[in-house]
């Protein structure tokens, strides 16, 4: 069945979950990228056990499934007598994951920056810390805008695993009225709607800063 | 430089007494491929020292030894009197650190190929930013200094746009002003037009000249204009497969060359100097 009128009426059924979903995209979404920066920088450190330690959890996080890693964190950590309540083991699942692909765009767009920038700046006799922060990072972080924005929407996305950990998010609030009311069509439109209105503001951001930042750029 | 006695014919370095600049026997390689070797060269406050040769022949590898983006394999630089590389520690010439480094490099300003300039700073800024965070001074000081050095190389009225929005020859001429507002006592130039299109060439070589002339600042000018080294350069050096084979006057080396590699290599180039001159 098609709705012809905008099922209004389910609305508010869903919004708590809108609620749980959005927490678990702010959350997990500022972990990553302070991880992705740690990360990044940790992965072109000049330390061999530095480099080391952050190759193994970029690894181990891009190489296991993500509802594996939520499993993991939720039901299996409890024997170990780590607890997490479901919203701690989503974001922190989330923020770790998200965080070993961000540190991957963080560390490429750092080296994307053409050597000669650094070599202007030792001319003008620049610490290497004001090398990184003055010259450097700007410029990277223009280039890491985009697959930044490109994360945060998959991310958005993926904190519809958490209702497997039962976490109340959009996602199983929706399934649940599906249950309650069997107007199955109607409100996964809704649900599919919603993400995308949530995802939009985030996707204009993201241009936003692009446009802040590519000041003067050819 | 009427001071020092330059040997018009020998490929030995003229006396100096106190060089602001002194390579001891300074050997460089990469890898297996030996680049400079064994490189002696003293350099006069505010001497104008033009350094031609053929393409791979290490110029640029001795300008970036002493601008610190390359480590000598062997030898001292001596930078006013102290070592670039190195720290004395009881009598002995140990490895420095980067604290002794950048305060030895202070001394040494550099101009490159490419401008590379920071594009997403504005032209102000981009002259601006190491007076204020490495010198430390205050931002309304440095942006007086950055804009008479702006003016000084006909960019004043760009104050505002970005490194993009400029020709090749104007960012050139930031260049030159971002590392003149960190007042050098040596500016290196390596081959600073060679990215140019032939009429842009002429506004930049114009700027050089008047540093030059100005006699502050001493130079070590790497280029392929001829006809620029001979006007501005109290001494030509020429320097092959990673030797200095032949210095000397410009008169001297440009019109009168005795080794037959520089003979060889100025032949290319006389018709050029010929016209200008
Ligand atoms: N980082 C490097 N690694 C390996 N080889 C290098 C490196 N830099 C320079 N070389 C080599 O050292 C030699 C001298 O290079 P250099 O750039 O000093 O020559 P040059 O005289 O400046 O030449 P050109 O006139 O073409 O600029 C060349 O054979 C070059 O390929
Ligand atoms: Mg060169």
């Amino acid at each position: 069945m098609i709705p012809i009128n905008p099922p209004f009426d389910l609305l508010p059924a869903l919004l708590p979950g809108v609620g749980i979903t959005l927490q678990l995209t702010i959350f997990s979404s500022l972990l990553a990228f302070m991880l992705a920066f740690i990360v990044g920088f940790g992965r072109l450190s000049k330390y061999k056990s530095i480099q080391v330690v952050s190759t193994i959890y970029v690894e181990f996080f891009r190489g296991t499934s993500l509802l594996v890693q939520l499993f993991w964190a939720y039901f299996v950590l409890p024997h170990f007598g780590l607890e997490l309540t479901a919203m701690q083991a989503g974001v922190i699942v989330l923020g770790l994951n998200y965080g070993a692909y961000a540190s991957e765009v963080v560390r490429s767009s750092i080296l994307a920056v053409p050597k000669s920038q650094t070599e202007a700046g030792i001319a003008l006799n620049m610490t290497s810390t004001q090398i990184m922060y003055r010259v450097i990072l700007p410029q990277a972080f223009l280039t890491m805008l985009p697959p930044f924005g490109n994360l945060l929407i998959e991310l958005l996305k993926g904190t519809a695993l958490v209702s497997l950990i039962t976490l109340s998010d959009l996602m199983f609030m929706g399934a649940q009225l599906r249950i309650t009311t069997l107007r199955t069509t109607e409100v996964f439109c809704l649900v599919l709607i919603i993400y995308f209105i949530i995802a939009y503001p985030l996707i204009l951001g993201v241009r936003g800063l692009e446009s802040k930042f590519s000041k003067g750029r050819a | 430089m009427e001071a020092i006695q330059l040997n018009q014919y020998e490929d030995i370095s003229p006396v100096i007494d106190k060089p602001i600049i002194s390579y001891q026997k300074v050997s460089k390689s990469f890898g297996d491929l030996k680049v400079l070797r064994e490189i002696d060269l003293d350099i006069a406050p505010g001497e104008i020292v033009a350094v031609i040769g053929s393409s791979g022949s290490g110029k640029t590898t001795l300008a970036r030894m002493l601008m610190t983006l390359e480590q000598p394999t062997s030898g001292v630089i001596m930078v006013d009197g102290e070592p670039l590389w190195h720290k004395s520690v009881n009598g002995k010439l140990v490895p420095a650190d980067e604290k002794h480094i950048r305060r030895v490099r202070s001394k040494i300003g550099m101009v490159f190929q490419q401008f590379n300039l920071f594009p997403h700073m504005t032209i102000l800024r981009n002259v601006t930013e190491a007076p204020i965070h490495v010198l430390g001074i205050s931002r309304a000081e440095a942006e007086e200094r950055a804009v008479a050095m702006l003016n000084k190389v006909g960019l004043g009225n760009k104050l505002d746009v970005y490194p993009a929005q400029l020709s090749g020859g104007q960012q050139q001429r930031v260049a030159i002003a971002r590392a003149l507002v960190m007042r050098p006592k040596v500016m290196l130039c390596d081959e600073v037009t060679s990215a140019l299109d032939p009429e842009l060439v002429g506004e930049v070589l114009e700027v050089l000249k008047e540093i030059a002339a100005e006699g502050e600042t001493t130079m070590l000018l790497i280029t392929h204009e001829m006809a620029f080294a001979g006007d501005v350069a109290d001494r030509i050096i020429f320097i092959d497969k990673g030797r200095i084979v032949e210095q000397g006057p410009p008169n001297v080396i440009l019109s009168n060359p005795r080794n037959p590699r520089t003979r060889e290599f100025l032949s290319r180039f006389r018709q050029q100097w010929a016209s200008k001159s």
